[in-house]
């Protein structure tokens, strides 16, 4: 009994630092911003609450409700497409490139992971512009007879995006199919499957655990992203974390921003409830 | 089906270089604007953001907060799952599942929960404020990379060390961490990664010295300029010769 007594004393002592930092920095912080969003401002001061007026604006007031629309739908937009164009890329990397270069192939298909996330907005920037390459190359061969505008509207949000969860799909979805015994596809084939009855009736259904674990960081991810849709965006629609910045900068509404906030991770947490079933957190 | 595949290949990576490349082209751009026609190749934009001194400071606090906060997440993390992984203590699946916590979170979150914490403490925007962010946001992705490497068989060998007599500390710095050394080396480099690149809780957490990104951030207000695509291009060869020089020696050891 003593010796369990020590060994308990000693574990408590090596967890309790972590333990009060998480407590200290987020736990208390994340609590108080939760009950400040119950709260509401009258001119420069706060008036405690606990009231609902900041949660019936958000849904009532139409530049506020308009931020949660824009929101998910740049955000579905976003993961559908992410996933659609990740999937073949991953399975021609995992099962067309030959296994000596599969390594390259990943490691070029992420390579723009090591610039900086807003070095990587302002890259699509300069691209996507008027005067970038891509109107600069369509215009040349004739297909367009002048550039049209991309850049400052949803489209170059949404290409900034997918550019980004691109990569990452690929390399979950990647992890996933190596993963797979190829016995699977060779008694599929044995039975008289085609190649794509191979693909579509084995193959994808073996992933979609990692296709949805995949998919669900994306969401999460895109949803809570500032950067991309202020860089690429423009500013006839803004996204939700772009409502809160606006909150906090200009009448430093905290109240409203932390019931935006409150408002974010209910939106995450219901999408969490929904493929719940189908994450496997620990196989990414 | 096999040339299409070639094909969908060759697009996907045209269309996931494209930025990087038009990058790193643009900032050798001899003129005022890195959009083409491209003018030739000048090195003096490198040579203005070098001589830039409020870059040069940014780029030594990413260092900083990066080293530090990577250090002290690394430590903690290593800490609780050292912990964790020895005794069943009452409510320890709900100690690990604080610990996590904050990884479901969204940065924009934490930084404004932070924000709002600090301003009533007392605790004013600077690089030390961003620092604790950063550990708060690096610690559960430390812990759970440490307490996952922690298996039944270096249960035993710490038991055996401390039958030998080898006090608790000893136990830790001499026995465990040697063994978890690449699990420990892979968890610093991704804590530092994100701390190198984090921006909102920088954006929000600082106000005079700041980090490279949020430095970055103000060169964009200005619009575009190939300065800014020579500091874009900078930090992204200086990530990719790391990564390059990190999976030929760490990660190479690890894949075995």
């Amino acid at each position: 009994m003593r010796i369990e007594a020590h060994e308990k004393k000693v574990g408590v002592t090596l967890v309790a630092p972590a333990l009060l930092w998480t407590l200290a920095f987020f736990l208390i912080p994340f609590a108080a911003m939760v009950w400040l969003s119950f709260s509401h401002m009258e001119g420069r001061d706060i008036v405690p609450g606990p009231d609902f007026g900041n949660y019936i604006k958000i849904f009532t007031d139409d530049s506020l409700f308009r931020g949660i629309v824009v929101s998910l739908e740049i955000t579905l937009t976003v993961t559908v497409i992410s996933v659609l164009l990740a999937w073949p890329l991953a399975w021609i990397i995992a099962m067309r490139v030959p296994k000596r270069w599969q390594r390259l192939a990943l490691m070029l298909a992420v390579l723009p992971f090591w610039t900086s996330y807003v070095v990587r907005s302002y890259a699509w920037a300069l691209v996507l512009g008027q005067k970038g390459v891509v109107m600069d190359f369509l215009t040349g061969i004739g297909l367009l007879a002048e550039p049209i505008q991309i850049m400052a509207t949803r489209s170059a949000t949404v290409i900034g995006f997918v550019h980004f969860f691109v990569m990452l799909l690929t390399l979950t979805i990647y992890a996933n199919l190596v993963q797979l015994s190829p016995n699977y596809m060779r008694a599929a084939q044995d039975l008289g499957a085609s190649a794509w009855q191979t693909i579509r009736l084995v193959v994808i259904p073996l992933t979609l655990p990692g296709v949805i674990t995949g998919a669900f960081l994306t969401f999460v991810l895109c949803i809570g992203d500032y950067i991309t849709p202020q860089i690429l965006g423009g500013n006839n629609e803004l996204t939700m974390p772009q409502l809160i910045m606006l909150q906090l900068g200009r009448r430093g509404d905290f109240p409203m921003a932390s019931a935006l906030s409150v408002v974010l991770m209910a939106i995450v947490t219901l999408a969490y409830a929904g493929c719940a079933r189908w994450l496997r957190m620990d196989r990414v | 089906m096999r040339y299409l595949s070639w094909i969908y290949l060759v697009a996907c990576f045209i269309f996931i270089l494209l930025p990087v490349g038009v990058l790193v082209v643009f900032s050798f751009q001899d003129g005022r604007l890195p959009v083409p026609p491209f003018n030739g190749p000048t090195l003096k934009w490198y040579a203005e953001i070098t001589s830039d001194r409020d870059l040069m400071a940014a780029l030594f606090n990413s260092l900083l907060v990066a080293a530090i906060s990577s250090l002290v997440a690394l430590l903690l993390g290593f800490l609780a799952a050292s912990g964790l992984a020895r005794v069943v203590l009452p409510g320890s699946t709900l100690m690990r599942a604080l610990l996590i916590a904050p990884m479901t979170v969204s940065y924009l979150i934490i930084a404004l929960g932070l924000l709002n914490y600090f301003n009533n403490i007392g605790i004013r925007p600077s690089l030390l404020a961003t620092g604790i962010g950063h550990v708060v946001i690096n610690l559960p992705l430390c812990f759970a990379i440490l307490y996952a490497a922690m298996g039944e068989h270096q249960r035993n060998a710490l038991r055996a060390a401390r039958d030998l007599g080898a006090k608790e500390w000893q136990v830790l710095a001499l026995v465990s961490a040697p063994m978890l050394a690449p699990a420990l080396g892979a968890a610093f480099f991704l804590a530092f990664t994100f701390s190198w690149d984090e921006f909102i809780i920088a954006f929000l957490l600082t106000r005079f010295d700041v980090t490279l990104p949020v430095e970055i951030w103000s060169m964009l207000r200005s619009g575009l300029s190939p300065a800014t695509n020579a500091v874009g291009s900078l930090v992204f060869l200086v990530s990719v010769a790391v990564v390059v020089l990190l999976e030929l020696t760490l990660f190479r050891k690890v894949g075995k």
